[in-house]
């Protein structure tokens, strides 16, 4: 039973990086009926510039400057990297993706491919191979609850990602911006026509995906303090198996299957031999979309995208 | 005009009988191979520096003496730019050019092996100080080496662990998409159940290159009822193994191997790597004797403490002096003579050097100590003990 709960434990971690991800591949999906392949790449980047920032931050810290505690210094560090992170992501919009809104979808798919490979050589050709360490800004506390062990981190990595995505649902169901992303979901035709700025919508779509994705790379660099230039690679797909397995568009369904993804890969090591781990995962995941091709929460390709 | 010219012509034969003259005299000539420019220039620094400070000990004895005789050393450094190709190309120059008694280097596997190729095919004994791997000496009678191989450290690691700590039940968890650390995994395991039976690592978990969570394998490690965690992984992996094993409650022993002795190790792993284990080649901290003699030789005239290559370097030339030494003789025949040295090389027994006693009784690679080194409680890496298979 303890191992059932410490890998629970394990996996809503593991679970809460593919989720936030998920996230901005869903959004942007279903607004531009496209999936933008660089954004396992501003995941990575988020995380840098999140180490960034927190060694600002505690360069003046410590120079007496600005005096604030660390817990103070990892919530601007968070809030930071994500205000700074948007404008990457608004930038590679900018640049990669509204020259090409009206050429086929093969094209822009091909174009966020693109700008990945140049955010992740640009990363290496500006910081070196060499792994860059995330500074631990709180000291990791474990707890131990009757065998199963639970650090601060865990605990907070997983709040904060609840906390955005929730914040994320309550932005779009609540606001005139979110009402303006649902109707493009809706219909991305009329509603130019109703004097609803199409550009500016687009570019906060990615600019909100872009910035959760960087408190992903943060939570990420808490959790495992070692960042590499090519990490979010493999993260960017995981986390698109997520997206579709959410059904296209739907921010409940990325949520839940980001975590459903984490689940699995936990689990199937659990019982399988480790080696076997992706290859038992991912079969689970093929044979749910064999069943449910639109995902969890998606619909037809015809049907409206809900948001 | 014309007798200037025959003026300069005969001073030029003047200065090659001269010289001719000289180079009969006999000396002995080491050929040092080593990446002095291109990926790893600080390896060729530290073999450089490392054969310099030999030579100063050999001029200051007037030579080295062999049988009755003492005989003055030259050495010929060349470049290979860490290429395979000019590794090659520097060893044939060496060896047909230069007329070296003995090559030492190069140092990485990539340049030692096709280098060892050449230097076997002419018949000219090699060591190279540095290269882990198996083809590198395999086959070839005339390559020595001067490090232990890689096989040879997960039975160092197991034994250590059975001694030290008087445990039955180890652990592992290695990256079982790279040769490195799967290779060792398996030599551990083979060497550990030898020791304890069938069935003591309880737990063999795996990963693959760039998997950052390994929470479910380190879950299944800590319930499996293991004493000790044995991982061969390189430092970032390090680092993340270990501060996940102890957020998941894992209070035992860590041990690695020396993938692990990398200044970035500490940096990226902070506190929790302190009091773990790893076996390596050599331990600059700590060193007793005639290892930390020669670190501070070295420190003082270069400004910091040598590494790994640089220790292994001064052993293999320490190596070499004593194969020429025990020829008993330089007959003048470069040809008998680079037998003779391959030969006594071969016969070397508990030689004592910097890195350890190495012993090659016949075969090609040493048998020799590894060392186990303990990063202490300020993250330096200390020498904890020598331990032989």
């Amino acid at each position: 039973m303890a191992i059932f709960l410490q890998n629970l434990v394990n996996s809503l971690q593991w679970g809460s990086f593919y989720a936030l991800i998920a996230l901005g591949y869903s959004m942007v999906y279903s607004i531009l009926m496209l999936f933008n392949f660089a954004h396992g790449d501003i995941f990575m980047v988020g995380g840098y510039i999140g180490v960034g920032v927190s060694f600002g931050l505690l360069a003046l810290s410590s120079s007496g400057i600005l005096a604030i505690p660390n817990w103070l210094i990892l919530v601007l560090t968070i809030l930071f990297s994500m205000f700074l992170t948007s404008f990457v992501g608004m930038i590679v919009e900018r640049v990669g993706y509204r020259p090409l809104r009206n050429a086929p979808r093969a094209s822009a798919a091909i174009t966020g491919l693109m700008i990945g490979i140049i955010l992740e050589t640009g990363n290496l050709i500006l910081l070196g191979a060499r792994r860059v360490s995330f500074p631990s800004l709180i000291e990791t506390a474990t707890y131990d609850l009757g065998g199963v062990f639970v650090t601060n981190k865990k605990i907070m990595i997983v709040a904060v990602s609840l906390l955005l995505t929730l914040a994320l649902h309550q932005f779009i169901r609540r606001t005139k911006w979110g009402m303006a992303m649902r109707a493009m979901a809706f219909d991305f035709v009329a509603v130019p026509l109703m004097g609803v700025p199409v550009n500016k919508v687009i570019a906060l779509t990615f600019g909100i995906g872009s910035a959760l994705a960087a408190a992903a790379g943060i939570l990420f660099g808490i959790a495992y303090p070692v960042l590499d230039p090519y990490m979010g690679v493999l993260f960017g797909w995981k986390a698109f198996v997520a997206a579709i397995l959410g059904g296209r568009g739907s921010i409940l369904g990325a949520t839940l299957a980001g975590f459903l993804l984490g689940f699995t890969e936990i689990f199937v090591a659990m019982i399988f031999p480790s080696t076997l781990r992706d290859l038992i995962a991912y079969s689970i995941i093929l044979l749910i979309l064999t069943f449910r091709p639109h995902g969890f929460f998606g619909e037809p390709y015809s049907a409206r995208l809900r948001l | 005009m014309r007798k200037g010219m025959l003026f300069g012509v005969c001073i030029l034969v003047g200065v090659m009988a001269f010289s001719t003259g000289w180079a009969k005299e006999p000396t002995i000539k080491i050929g040092i191979n080593a990446p002095i420019t291109g990926d790893i220039p600080k390896v060729g620094e530290g073999t450089k520096f490392a054969a310099q400070l030999w030579l100063e000990d050999v001029k200051a004895a007037g030579g080295i003496a062999v049988g009755k005789k003492k005989y003055p050393v030259e050495l010929v450094i060349e470049d290979n730019e860490s290429k395979a190709e000019s590794a090659v190309k520097v060893t044939t120059k060496m060896i047909t050019e230069d007329d070296i008694l003995v090559m030492v280097g190069p140092q990485a596997s990539k340049q030692a092996v096709p280098a060892a190729g050449i230097a076997n095919n002419y018949k000219t004994p090699m060591i190279t100080p540095w290269s882990t791997n198996p083809d590198s000496t395999k086959d070839k009678p005339y390559v020595f080496r001067a490090c232990f191989l890689d096989p040879f450290q997960g039975p160092v690691v197991a034994n250590f662990i059975s001694n030290e700590f008087k445990f039955k039940k180890a652990a592992v968890l290695y990256d079982v998409a790279s040769d490195y650390p799967k290779g060792l995994a398996e030599f551990f395991k083979k060497a550990w159940e030898d020791t304890h039976g069938k069935g003591s690592v309880v737990a063999y978990e795996s990963f693959t290159t760039k998997d950052t969570d390994f929470s479910s394998q380190l879950t299944k490690i800590i319930n499996s009822g293991a004493q000790v965690l044995f991982t061969p992984q390189y430092y970032n992996e390090v680092a993340l193994i270990v501060q996940q094993a102890h957020q998941l409650g894992w209070k035992k022993p860590i041990v690695g191997s020396d993938s692990w002795g990398s200044a970035e190790t500490v940096k990226l792993c902070g506190k929790d790597c302190y009091g773990a284990f790893f076996s390596t080649h050599y331990a600059a901290a700590g060193a007793t004797g005639d290892t930390k003699k020669f670190i501070d030789r070295y420190k003082a005239k270069h400004g910091y403490v040598p590494d790994d290559v640089a220790a292994l370097t001064w052993d293999a030339m320490m190596l070499v002096q004593k194969a020429i030494q025990g020829t008993g003789g330089l007959t003048g025949d470069l040809k008998k003579d680079r037998d003779n040295v391959r030969t006594a090389l071969s016969q070397v027994k508990k030689f004592k050097g910097i890195t350890g006693e190495m012993t090659f009784a016949g075969k090609n690679d040493p048998s020799k100590c590894a060392v186990i080194v303990k990063i202490s409680d300020t993250g330096e890496f200390t020498f904890y003990k020598s331990v032989c298979p």
